[in-house]
C-alpha cells in the first residue's frame, strides 16, 4: 500500500515529452485511446446483451433515441451534476497521486449536516443557500481532514483510511439521523431531516431555457445546481493551470522527492489537497438536498463517491474531460432506464460504465507506452544524427 | 529460525532479525495471545455480567462472519505479497456471491463453491491483465473491477431472476442455496459435548473458555473449516516453499528477482488469480446455505484489505483482524445490549497496553493509554446501551487507531503497488 514514487493516475501522458513527433501522429495517439476504449466497451456490452438474448443494435438505437429527447437531456444534465462534483473531488486528489476513496462518506455526512443546519435556520435566500454550501464544504473538508492528518503525521495510507472512514461516516450519519436529526412525522416511517424552507431551495433554470426558446417538459426542470458545478469546474481549472498550489500538487504527484528537494512543502500540500478534495466532495449531495428532495433521508442517493472515481478516471482529471465523462455516465443511466419496455435489463448501463472505465485506463496506459517508445526512438535518432 | 514455526515470524521480520534468541516461537506466542484474549474477555464478562460476550453462540457467529472477511483478506495477502494492490477484492467477492448462488442452487452447494472460486479468479485474471501486462495503476484497475463486478451481478440477476422462473428469486436476489454439512469436534463439542458442560458451569474463565471454544468447534460448516485451513495453508505455501519465496521476492524487489531467473510476470499473474479465487470463495461463503442479495457484501472486500494491513501482511495477523471484525459483527447481530461490554473491554485492553508500555518505560504512551482507558470506563459506566449504528463501525475505528499508532512499524512488501516492466528500472 505504499505508493511512493508514482505518476498521478490518469495524469500520465503529460509526463512523456513527445519530442519531435509530428502533429498528426500526436492527434492520432490522443484519439486512439478513447476510441479503442469505446469499441471495447461496446464489445463487452454487446456480448452481455447477446448472452441475454437481446439484439445489441436495437438496444443501442433505443438508448440513443430515448436518451436524446429533451426530457432525457434535462434529466441527464441534472444527474451529471453530482457525478461531476464527485469526479472533480477525486481528480483534485489524483493530481498529486492521492486517492480520495472517501468521497462517499464525505458527501453523506456533509449532506446530512448541511440539510439539518439549513432547516434549522431562517435567512434570506442567497445567504441561506450560501450558509448551507459553506456547512457542506466544511463538513466534507473536515472528514477528509482526518485522513489528511493521519497521512501527514502518522504516514497512514489515505487509500485505506478513507475506506475505513467511509464506513465510520455511514455509521455516524445513520446514528445522527435516527437519534437526533430526523423529523418524526405521525403515521410515516420514512426517516428524514425536516424539509428546507423555501428560502433555501435552489431556483431552477427553466426561465433561462425559455429565454433560449426551449420549453421544459411538464414535471422536468433544469436544476440550478449546474451553475455551482460550472463554478467549481472553473475554479478547478484555475487551480491546476494558473496557481502555484496546482503546480506544486502536480510536482509532488510526479516525484515527491524531487518536489521536496526544490522547496515544495509536501506535507502542507498533501493536507491542503485533501481538504480541497473533501470540500468539493461535500457539495456532491447538495444538488439533491437543495434541488429535489429538500431533506436528507434514508433513501438519499448513495454510491456517487465510487462512481465519481470512475468519472475522474474517464475524464483524465481535466475539468472539461470530467464534464464529458459525467455526462456520458448520466446519459447511459438515463437512456437505459426505458430499456425495460423492450425487455432488456436496465442494469446494462452499469456494465457499460464499468467496462468503459476499465478499457479506458488500459487504453491510455497502452497509448502512453507507444508514445514513450516513439519519443525515445525520435530522441535517439536525433542525437545519433547530431553526433555523426 | 529453528524455534519459529508459527504464522507470525518470517525471514523478513525485523523483530526476528533483531532478537534471534527470543524464547517463544510463533505457536507459543499465538497460544499466549489466545489465552490472554480469553482471560480479558472473561474478566469483562465477569465485571459486566453480560454473558453474551463469551457465549458459544457469539463465538460461533463471529467465526461465520469472519470467514468472508478473512478470505478476502487472504486474497489481499496473496496479491500484495507479489506487489499488486488489489482494491478490486470487493468486485471479486460480488462475482463470487452471484455465481456461487446461481450454480449452488442449480447444481449443488459444492459446485457453487467452485463456481464462486472460479468467478473470483476470472476477476483476478482481469486485474492481472490490466496491472501486470498493461501496467495500469493498481488502485485504478481495482476500482474499475469493483464497478464491473457490481454491474455484472446486477445485470445477471435481472436476466436470470426477474422473470420469476426460479422459485423464490427476484430481480435483486437468488433462490436459497442448500447448506454444506456441518462438523463438530467429537467428544468436546458433540456427543457428550464436554465444552457445553464447561460453559454451563458458570465458573470464571473456565465457562468462558468453554463457551468460546465450543462456539468455534460446534456445527462448523465444511466451508468455514476450509477457510480456516487456508490461513496456515497460505502461510506454508508463501513462506515454506520455493514457489512462495519466488512470489514474495517479486513483491519485494522484482528487478532482483528477475535477474535471478524468477518469471516475474508469471508470478504476479499466479498471485493475483489466486487472490481473486480466495475472494470469490469468500463470496461463495456468504451465499452457501443462504441467498445472493444485491449489496450483501457490504464492503467486506475493503474490510479484508484493512485486515491485511491490520495484520501487517501476515496470515496470522490478518486472521486476527478478520476475527475482530467478525466478533464485533456477531455481538451487534446477536445481542445488541452486550455491545456495551465492548467499551469495558477496550478500557481493560488499554490498561494492559499501559502496563506493557510502563515496562518499556514509554511514559507518554502510558499516560495516553490510561486517559483513554478512563474515558472508556466512564462511558461504560454511564450508558445503558450503545446505539447499534455506532457499534457497526467499532472494528473499523479500531483498525484506524491501530494504523495510526503502528503504521511506522508495519512493513508492507517493499515493491507493493509499484508498476513493474521487465527491462526497465522504474
Amino acid at each position: 500500500m505504499t505508493t511512493t514514487v508514482e505518476a498521478p493516475p490518469g495524469g500520465a501522458p503529460e509526463r512523456t515529452a513527445r519530442v519531435g513527433s509530428p502533429l498528426g501522429r500526436r492527434v492520432l495517439l490522443a484519439v486512439a485511446a478513447p476510441l479503442a476504449a469505446a469499441v471495447f466497451a461496446l464489445l463487452v456490452s454487446s456480448i452481455a446483451l447477446l448472452a441475454s438474448g437481446n439484439a445489441p443494435l436495437e438496444v443501442y438505437s433505443t438508448m440513443l433515441s430515448d436518451g436524446t429527447e429533451l426530457r432525457s437531456v434535462l434529466i441527464t444534465i441534472n444527474n451529471a451534476v453530482p457525478l461531476y462534483l464527485a469526479g472533480v473531488a477525486v481528480a483534485i486528489g489524483f493530481r498529486m497521486a492521492l486517492f480520495n476513496i472517501g468521497v462517499e462518506g464525505q458527501y453523506a455526512l456533509a449532506a446530512l449536516l448541511a440539510a439539518s443546519v439549513g432547516a434549522a435556520v431562517d435567512l434570506p435566500g442567497a445567504l441561506h443557500i450560501g450558509l448551507i454550501l459553506l456547512v457542506a464544504m466544511a463538513v466534507g473538508a473536515s472528514w477528509a481532514g482526518v485522513a489528511a492528518v493521519l497521512k501527514v503525521t502518522r504516514g497512514v495510507s489515505e487509500v485505506i483510511s478513507t475506506i475505513l472512514l467511509n464506513v465510520i461516516a455511514a455509521g455516524i450519519a445513520a446514528y445522527l439521523l435516527a437519534e437526533h436529526l430526523q423529523e418524526r412525522v405521525e403515521g410515516s416511517n420514512n426517516s428524514a431531516t425536516p424539509p428546507l424552507p423555501e428560502s433555501a431551495r435552489f431556483p431552477n433554470l427553466n426561465g433561462l431555457l425559455e429565454g433560449l426558446g426551449i420549453q421544459a417538459p411538464q414535471g422536468t426542470d433544469l436544476g440550478g445546481f449546474v451553475l455551482v458545478a460550472v463554478a467549481v469546474g472553473a475554479l478547478y481549472w484555475l487551480l491546476i493551470n494558473r496557481s502555484l498550489l496546482g503546480f506544486e500538487m502536480k510536482a509532488v504527484g510526479i516525484n515527491p522527492f524531487a518536489a521536496r528537494a526544490s522547496g515544495v512543502h509536501t506535507k502542507r500540500t498533501t493536507l491542503v489537497t485533501l481538504l480541497l478534495s473533501g470540500g468539493v466532495a461535500g457539495l456532491v449531495g447538495l444538488a439533491q438536498v437543495l434541488g429535489t428532495s429538500f431533506s436528507y433521508g434514508l433513501s438519499f442517493t448513495a454510491g456517487l463517491g465510487f462512481t465519481g472515481i470512475g468519472v475522474a478516471l474517464l475524464g483524465r482529471n481535466s475539468p472539461v474531460g470530467i464534464a464529458f465523462a459525467a455526462m456520458l455516465f448520466a446519459f447511459l443511466e438515463r437512456s437505459s432506464s426505458t430499456l425495460q419496455f423492450i425487455d432488456v435489463p436496465t442494469e446494462i448501463y452499469v456494465i457499460m460504465q464499468g467496462s468503459i472505465v476499465l478499457s479506458v485506463v488500459v487504453a491510455y496506459e497502452a497509448v502512453r507506452r507507444v508514445a514513450a517508445t516513439q519519443a525515445e526512438r525520435t530522441v535517439r535518432r536525433d542525437t545519433e544524427g547530431s553526433t555523426a | 529460525m529453528t524455534v519459529a514455526s508459527g504464522p507470525t515470524p518470517s525471514l523478513a521480520d525485523p523483530e526476528v532479525v533483531q532478537a534471534p534468541n527470543r524464547r517463544f516461537g510463533g505457536w507459543q506466542k499465538t497460544g499466549l495471545i489466545a489465552l490472554g484474549v480469553i482471560a480479558l474477555l472473561s474478566l469483562t464478562r465477569a465485571i459486566s455480567g453480560l454473558d453474551e460476550l463469551t457465549s458459544s453462540g457469539t463465538s460461533g457467529a463471529a467465526l461465520r462472519l469472519a470467514v468472508p472477511i478473512g478470505l478476502a483478506a487472504l486474497g489481499g495477502l496473496w496479491a500484495e505479497r507479489a506487489g499488486i494492490v488489489n482494491i478490486g477484492l470487493e468486485g471479486m467477492l460480488i462475482l463470487g456471491t452471484w455465481f456461487g448462488a446461481y450454480v449452488g442452487f442449480e447444481v449443488g452447494p459444492w459446485w457453487g463453491v467452485l463456481a464462486g472460486l472460479a468467478a473470483g479468479a476470472v476477476g483476478g485474471l482481469l486485474h492481472a491483465i490490466a496491472t501486470v501486462t498493461f501496467g495500469v495503476d493498481h488502485v485504478v484497475s481495482g476500482v474499475a473491477i469493483n464497478l464491473l463486478g457490481a454491474g455484472v451481478a446486477q445485470y445477471l440477476s435481472q436476466v436470470f431472476y426477474s422473470d420469476g422462473q426460479v422459485p423464490g428469486a427476484g430481480p435483486t436476489q437468488s433462490a436459497v442455496v442448500s447448506p454444506l454439512p456441518d462438523v463438530s469436534l467429537p467428544l468436546l463439542s458433540s456427543g457428550p459435548d464436554l465444552l457445553r458442560d464447561l460453559e454451563d458451569t458458570g465458573l470464571f474463565l473456565l465457562s468462558d473458555a468453554g463457551g468460546i471454544l465450543g462456539g468455534l468447534t460446534r456445527d462448523v460448516s465444511l466451508l468455514t473449516l476450509l477457510a480456516v485451513l487456508l490461513v496456515p495453508f497460505s502461510f506454508i505455501v508463501l513462506w515454506r516453499t520455493s514457489f512462495g519465496l519466488r512470489l514474495r521476492s517479486v513483491g519485494e524487489n522484482p528487478v532482483a528477482a528477475d535477474s535471478l531467473g524468477v518469471a516475474v510476470y508469471r508470478m504476479k499473474y499466479a498471485a493475483v488469480v489466486i487472490s481473486g479465487a480466495m475472494a470469490g470463495l469468500g463470496g461463495a461463503s456468504l451465499v452457501i446455505g443462504s441467498i445472493y442479495r444485491e449489496g450483501q457484501t457490504a464492503g467486506r472486500g475493503f474490510i479484508g484489505l484493512a485486515a491485511v494491513i491490520f495484520g501487517n501482511w501476515r496470515p496470522g495477523g490478518l486472521a486476527a483482524g478478520a476475527g475482530l471484525f467478525g466478533y464485533a459483527d456477531a455481538l451487534q447481530l446477536r445481542a445488541g445490549n452486550a455491545v456495551r461490554g465492548l467499551l469495558l473491554l477496550v478500557a481493560l485492553l488499554l490498561v494492559v497496553i499501559a502496563i506493557v508500555q510502563l515496562v518499556r518505560r514509554r511514559l507518554p504512551m502510558v499516560v495516553a493509554a490510561l486517559v483513554i482507558a478512563v474515558a472508556f470506563g466512564l462511558w461504560y459506566s454511564v450508558v445503558d446501551s450503545v446505539p447499534s449504528q455506532l457499534v457497526g463501525f467499532t472494528p473499523h475505528l479500531v483498525t484506524l487507531v491501530v494504523l495510526a499508532a503502528a503504521s511506522q512499524r508495519l512493513r508492507p512488501p517493499a515493491a507493493d503497488g509499484q508498476p513493474y516492466r521487465r527491462g526497465q528500472q522504474s
